[in-house]
């Protein structure tokens, strides 16, 4: 051996793919519960708006709490699990094996919760967690709004500060669950003088408070899944304020982080279910050639948005920081999502144009790919993670 | 689960790193010196005693390096076959390898020894002509073998299967080193160069296809990567995992050098600029070794046909040992 080889440098621990001890009880544990108690009328529900108004996925997100997979990764004094990310990550899996819908909270959970856990007081954080696991509170957000999409920073919803309460005006948009939510977590501009990132101001808002009215957004699926909201007056205690007054902007980036954090395995999850339907659906139809490449294409895709997410996620177990990868997977997700939704139709021939009263398999197909359009859109466009990558992974110049 | 390099992985990474940089033409036996040849070889028999996973941090940086020598032919496509006192030579920087079973056999130029298939078994080539081809990758010569004998029986038919996964995780993970090399040269210069008062990198015509060049080049990693453990722990899915990933891989890399090319301006294009060269490297893999379009013709028939994993393809076993050009 010589000097520049060094022997011991050729000396290893192997990485692991497989489950640990303690992953591979969890995953045993949790498999055999799903089996138990998972309702036969929850199983591969097609998503969508309908499922939220379901007292069954309330009834199932309680189960889910009570068994103690919720908020698996929050820590043990705010009722959570206290547990690795990891377990989140074979969570999500097990979910998508059994095509078990997730928890309702799941703003609340991935979102409102750890950013209340990061910047709220004392009271807050016993005030707000623990319904948020049970399901007994719903959450939404109100960030973006017809001006301010995208560019976040031009939000214009108004906070003004009067005796004991904001005074809060104004008009949110693409807010699931907001028709039956109980809380929001609300971006609004405090400072009318300010513009972009300085001040703003991030709130708790009841939305059962008088002036807050919600309505619907049809979409192009023909459901309601997202909703406008619009603040005439809603007057918010102070004490419902989260950061500094402000201070918004870095109180909305942890939200984000944690809409982009935890966000990975669960559409892994999603995709895993949707191309296991997609073979499914070419074994009974059958498929073209070129189709099958297709096919096949979209589960090698799958694969290596798992195994990506895989090495996003030892990277955060082991520094505490997810690795650059963790940044694509969004971006990739979405645009599969919309490659095998499409793929499927064709696979059904004329029986696509069907709709969902006649279409084969209850419509699930033109619901999910209709759907699938607003993927590259939602938390984050296709275009706006271009620039993420590009400018925060690769390290070019800005682009605006 | 950890999907992340030990490290000790990391510290050979950068060992390989160094040496290719100083050493862009290293010798067999140089790599022997490092224990680069017996990476996966018992410690008994004078390897490291590692596995694949340790080889696969080698062979992307060999990639990287645009490496001209029989690494691949040997450790890839022949180790399996080799019994106990022929991977002691191989550890030792005794001999190199390469295996003929197609038409066109790589790294002739370079290798010692040539294995070939032949009936139900791999045996060692003795006194075949040797004629080696000019290739549009230079650093990648393959060879035709003529005549010959069969000489020492070195393992059954049945490893080829073994083989065929190795050689497919390790194109697969060559294919990265080549295409990370392209796209760091790619983003440099679209951070240095300027056109119209602005560096280029800040148009999102040229930034968004580096971020998806990033995108296809991380995705096509994760996929070796997980090849690469199964091919290691000798997983029941490693045939499939190794097929996936050298057709993602390969594309990936060819896609990737496209981009960097294209984002280099006419500079990309001239033969004085590396870029031609990883280009052309990344073709040579997606030619060698099953397309694409075959390999997720084999993935299809496995998810389709409900055969566990595809079938393993194993090369077309020649009537006699004969290999022609």
């Amino acid at each position: 051996m010589s000097d520049t080889g060094s022997a011991d440098a050729l000396a290893s621990f192997l990485m692991d793919l497989r489950d640990t001890p303690e992953e591979a009880a969890f995953r045993a544990e949790l498999r055999a519960w799903l089996e138990e108690h998972l309702p036969e009328e929850l199983r591969g529900h097609r998503g969508g708006a309908a499922r939220f108004d379901d007292p069954a996925l309330r009834a199932w997100s309680r189960a889910l709490y009570d068994a103690g997979y919720a908020g698996l990764t929050w820590p043990k004094e705010y009722g959570g699990a206290g547990a690795p990310y990891t377990f989140q990550a074979i969570f999500l899996e097990e979910l998508a094996r059994a095509e078990a819908p997730p928890h309702i909270g799941v703003i609340g959970i991935g979102m409102a919760g750890p950013t209340i856990m990061a910047h709220g007081t004392e009271e807050q954080k016993a005030r707000y967690l623990a319904p948020i696991l049970s399901a007994e509170e719903i959450w939404c957000q109100g960030f973006s709004e017809p001006g301010a999409g995208s560019d976040l920073a031009g939000v214009r919803t108004s906070a003004r500060l009067e005796d004991g309460y904001f005074l809060v005006n104004g008009q949110k948009v693409w807010s699931s669950f907001a028709h039956i939510a109980d809380w929001c977590i609300l971006l609004t501009r405090s400072d009318p003088s300010s513009t972009r990132h300085a001040g703003l101001t991030y709130l708790i808002v009841d939305m059962h408070a008088p002036g807050v009215e919600v309505r619907p957004l049809r979409q192009i699926t023909g459901e309601a899944e997202f909703n406008e909201i619009f603040f005439t007056d809603v007057r918010v205690p102070v004490e419902n304020l989260l950061g500094d007054v402000g201070g918004g902007w870095q109180v909305a980036m942890t939200t984000l982080l944690h809409e982009r954090g935890t966000l990975g395995f669960a559409l892994q999850a999603a995709l895993e279910v949707q191309v296991r339907k997609l073979v499914s659906l070419a074994r009974d139809r059958g498929a073209e050639p070129l189709q099958r490449d297709r096919i096949a294409r979209e589960w090698i895709e799958l694969q290596a948005l798992r195994y990506t997410n895989y090495r996003a996620l030892s990277q955060l177990v082991k520094t505490g920081i997810p690795g650059p990868e963790g940044s694509i997977s969004k971006l990739v997700w979405s645009e599969a999502n919309q490659r095998v939704t499409k793929l499927a139709l064709e696979l059904l021939g004329p029986d696509a144009a069907l709709g969902p009263e006649n279409a084969p398999y209850g419509g699930y197909w033109q619901h999910q790919q209709l759907r699938s359009r607003g993927n590259t859109i939602e938390a984050g466009t296709s275009e706006i993670l271009r620039n993420i990558v590009a400018e925060r992974v690769l390290g070019l110049p800005k682009s605006r | 689960m950890d999907l992340t390099f030990t490290p000790e992985q990391e510290a050979l990474r950068e060992q390989a790193r160094h040496f290719l940089a100083a050493t862009p033409e290293p010798s067999w036996r140089e790599l022997a010196e490092l224990g680069w040849t017996g990476v996966s070889i018992a410690e008994e028999e004078g390897g490291a005693g590692l596995t694949f996973v340790e080889e696969a941090v080698l062979l992307e940086e060999l990639g990287r390096a645009l490496y001209h020598g029989p690494y691949f032919s040997t450790v890839a496509l022949t180790l399996p076959a080799l019994p106990p006192d022929l991977r002691a030579a191989v550890a030792a920087g005794e001999a190199s390898w390469t295996l003929a079973f197609g038409p066109l056999v790589p790294d002739l130029d370079t290798a010692e020894r040539v294995a070939t298939v032949g009936g139900d078994g791999i045996y060692e080539l003795e006194g075949a002509e040797r004629e080696v081809l000019a290739t549009t990758d230079e650093t990648r010569p393959l060879g035709v073998v003529r005549g010959g004998e069969p000489g020492r029986r070195l393992a059954d038919a049945t490893v080829l299967e073994e083989i065929r996964s190795r050689s497919h995780a390790a194109l697969a993970i060559e294919a990265c080193g080549v295409a990370g090399r392209a796209l760091e040269l790619a983003v440099e210069h679209a951070a240095t160069r300027e056109q119209f008062g602005r560096k280029i990198g800040a148009y999102q015509a040229v930034a968004h296809p580096l971020a998806d060049a990033y995108t296809r080049l991380e995705l096509a990693r994760s996929l070796a990567l997980w090849a690469a453990w199964c091919v290691a722990e000798r997983d029941p899915q490693a045939a499939l995992a190794a097929a996936a990933a050298k057709a993602t891989a390969a594309e990936a890399a060819v896609r990737v050098c496209e981009t960097a090319i294209q984002v280099h301006g006419g500079i990309g294009f001239t033969w004085e600029h590396v870029l031609h060269r990883l280009y052309k490297r990344a073709l040579w893999i997606e030619s060698f070794g099953g397309s694409g379009t075959r390999l997720r013709a084999e993935v299809a028939a496995a998810l389709l046909e409900g055969r566990a994993e595809p079938e393993v393809g194993v090369p077309p076993v020649p009537a006699t040992v004969e290999q022609g050009g």
